[in-house]
């Protein structure tokens, strides 16, 4: 199969979420006997797709008018793409970017798309996908019907992809004006400016709950020790729809999904939409003051307490380590 | 102005959700369905819209068998003008609900479509996003707040950034993600009301679309549970079980 991989990046550099995918599109091509190529779309990316070029071979379209990745624009460039290069499988990490961007472009490629898949299978029959469904309460084994097949993949089911010892080559295509404009305009961006690693890709994610009572308890307890251990800071949908802390930091089913080392349950109940975003982390700490709270039953290390006497200590005795 | 809102019916997935013993589907016999949450959201708001304005009618169309009827009553209860339902008996995959919706908006020809990120059954996040290429319309996608001034439209977007604004011209598709609002309950005197308003029937049939399938599913699973752990008494117990050789906090080298 010929797979094209979107390159997700911030102009800078490449997301390191993409790398999985990759990962995920050279399984396929080595099993089918086909190749990757990335496919890096923006308007100054020439650093990128040298970034991109140390791992696979790369389409690279340079455009002002992909200065913002609007979803009309990439749309119409990865279907172009994909056309013209007769690609049989188009993946990208499931991110906010490809959610947006990618069935936009399975739309204009013929409507074969599955969403967030967990695993994937080479049959005599075709490729099967695991999706999961139901918040994560069912997998869904599914196959796509017409060509290509677009796929978002979750980051967390698949390694990150290793450079090889020789760059690859980066072929860039011109595309017309027309094509890439877009009727979206691009007005601001509200970030939170946040020195801490993305919960998507940090080793060790720290999370907080209801039991938080404000943005600054939020930040000196789990934040605090996300900083002490190392990790990045993550919450609950209550915290968030509470104003406590910021959207981005959302882990569940309508959040971000992490599957890290470690996670670490501050006052979190553990709703089922909750648990869709980490119950696949590797080891699950949960810490809340409710012995019955559902996070007990899918966390391997358990205390029942207080965070805002269990967190202190806890930032006491690993900062004098 | 005119605003479409696609509602999906689906199992109230607060409850226990397992797929049956022969992998053949996921049963839901017993679990009460409901407007899907982000659906209802989309709802809320193109009625709020509507409450601002006064010259706004919201449609709100499904797609589906029998059981359809009682979610479009509840989103005339919770304001909505006039209902369709597209009377359809097979499972249809989001590119064949996406290619229906589009032919319901060409008959329409509403000036804004507002729908749910994603349904909470099959966790797509698909149709919005292919009914906006089908029709060649902008898109807006993961909204948090939705301004409509004159022909156009400012809508805040959640990204895994932070809040991005953009403006589109409209005819648009939006997306609603969970913060665009708190959807109403439907009142009593919404309820009566609804009784008498209008429910438009449309066999799958009379609708200019051959199904053509994108998406088979060849089995469904259960989610492994995860073995549940031990409790450990104290911090300092804690701490030693997370510092261990081959444990998260273990200091390498």
């Amino acid at each position: 199969m010929k797979v094209l991989v979107i390159a997700e990046h911030d102009g800078k550099s490449l997301r390191a979420a993409s790398l999985s995918c990759l990962t995920f599109a050279q399984q396929v091509a080595q099993a089918t006997e086909g190749t990757v190529s990335w496919l890096v779309l923006g308007s100054q990316a020439t650093g990128v797709a040298a970034e991109a070029a140390k791992f696979a071979p790369v389409l690279l379209v340079e455009s002002s008018r992909l200065a913002r990745p609007m979803a009309d624009s990439c749309a119409a460039a990865i279907a172009n793409v994909a056309k013209n290069h007769n690609v049989n499988l188009i993946a990208a990490a499931s991110t906010s970017f490809s959610k947006d961007v990618l069935p936009r472009a399975a739309a204009l490629l013929g409507g074969a798309m599955a969403s967030d898949i967990v695993r994937h299978e080479v049959t005599a029959e075709g490729l099967l996908f695991d999706s999961p469904q139901y918040a994560g309460a069912v997998t869904a084994t599914v196959q796509l019907l017409g060509s290509p097949q677009v796929v978002s993949v979750r980051s967390s089911a698949y390694p990150a992809a290793t450079p090889a010892a020789a760059p690859f080559g980066i072929e860039a295509i011109a595309m017309e004006d027309a094509t890439l404009a877009s009727r979206c305009e691009f007005v601001e961006l509200k970030t939170k400016q946040n020195s801490r690693p993305d919960v998507t890709e940090a080793r060790i994610v720290v999370s907080g709950g209801r039991a938080l009572r404000n943005s600054a308890d939020f930040e000196g307890l789990v934040g605090k020790l996300a900083d002490v251990m190392g990790g990045a800071a993550g919450s609950s949908r209550a915290l968030v729809d509470a104003g406590i802390a910021p959207n981005e930091l959302q882990v569940g089913q309508t959040g971000k999904i992490v599957a890290p080392e470690l996670y670490v349950a501050l006052g979190i109940s553990g709703a089922v939409q909750h648990l869709a975003g980490m119950k696949n982390s590797r080891t699950i700490v949960a810490i809340n003051s409710d012995p019955d709270a559902p996070i007990f039953d899918v966390a391997d290390l358990g205390l029942v307490g207080d965070v805002y006497e269990v967190v202190p200590q806890l930032i006491e005795r690993l900062q004098s380590r | 102005m005119k605003i479409l809102v696609p509602t999906k019916r689906v199992p109230d997935t607060d409850q226990k959700i397992v797929a049956s013993d022969d992998g053949s589907r996921v049963n839901v016999e017993h679990i009460p369905f409901i407007i899907n949450p982000f659906d209802a959201i989309a709802l809320e708001e193109a009625v709020r819209i509507g409450e601002q304005r006064g010259d706004v009618e919201v449609v709100a169309v499904g797609i589906g068998g029998e059981g359809y009827e009682q979610p479009l009553r509840t989103a005339l209860a919770m304001g909505a003008q006039r209902a369709v339902h597209v009377r359809c008996d097979e499972s249809l995959d989001p590119w064949n609900v996406a290619r229906l919706l589009q032919a319901v908006v060409l008959r329409e020809t509403p000036q804004l479509v507002i729908m749910g990120k994603q349904a909470v059954d099959d966790d797509a996040n698909q149709t919005g996003q292919f009914l906006a290429a089908l029709l060649g319309w902008p898109q807006a996608t993961f909204a948090s707040r939705v301004v409509v001034e004159g022909d156009r439209l400012t809508v805040d977007r959640e990204t895994d950034h932070g809040i991005e604004t953009v403006r589109l011209p409209l005819p648009a598709v939006v997306t609603a993600d969970l913060r665009l609002n708190e959807p109403r309950y439907a009142s009593m005197a919404g309820i009566m009301k609804a009784r008498k308003k209008p429910l438009d029937v449309i066999a799958v049939g009379d609708l200019p679309v051959a199904i053509e399938p994108r998406l088979r599913v060849i089995s469904y699973r259960s989610a492994e549970s995860r073995k549940r752990g031990e409790r450990v008494k104290s911090v300092d117990e804690l701490l030693d079980r997370l510092t261990q050789p081959g444990a998260a906090l273990h200091k390498r080298g």
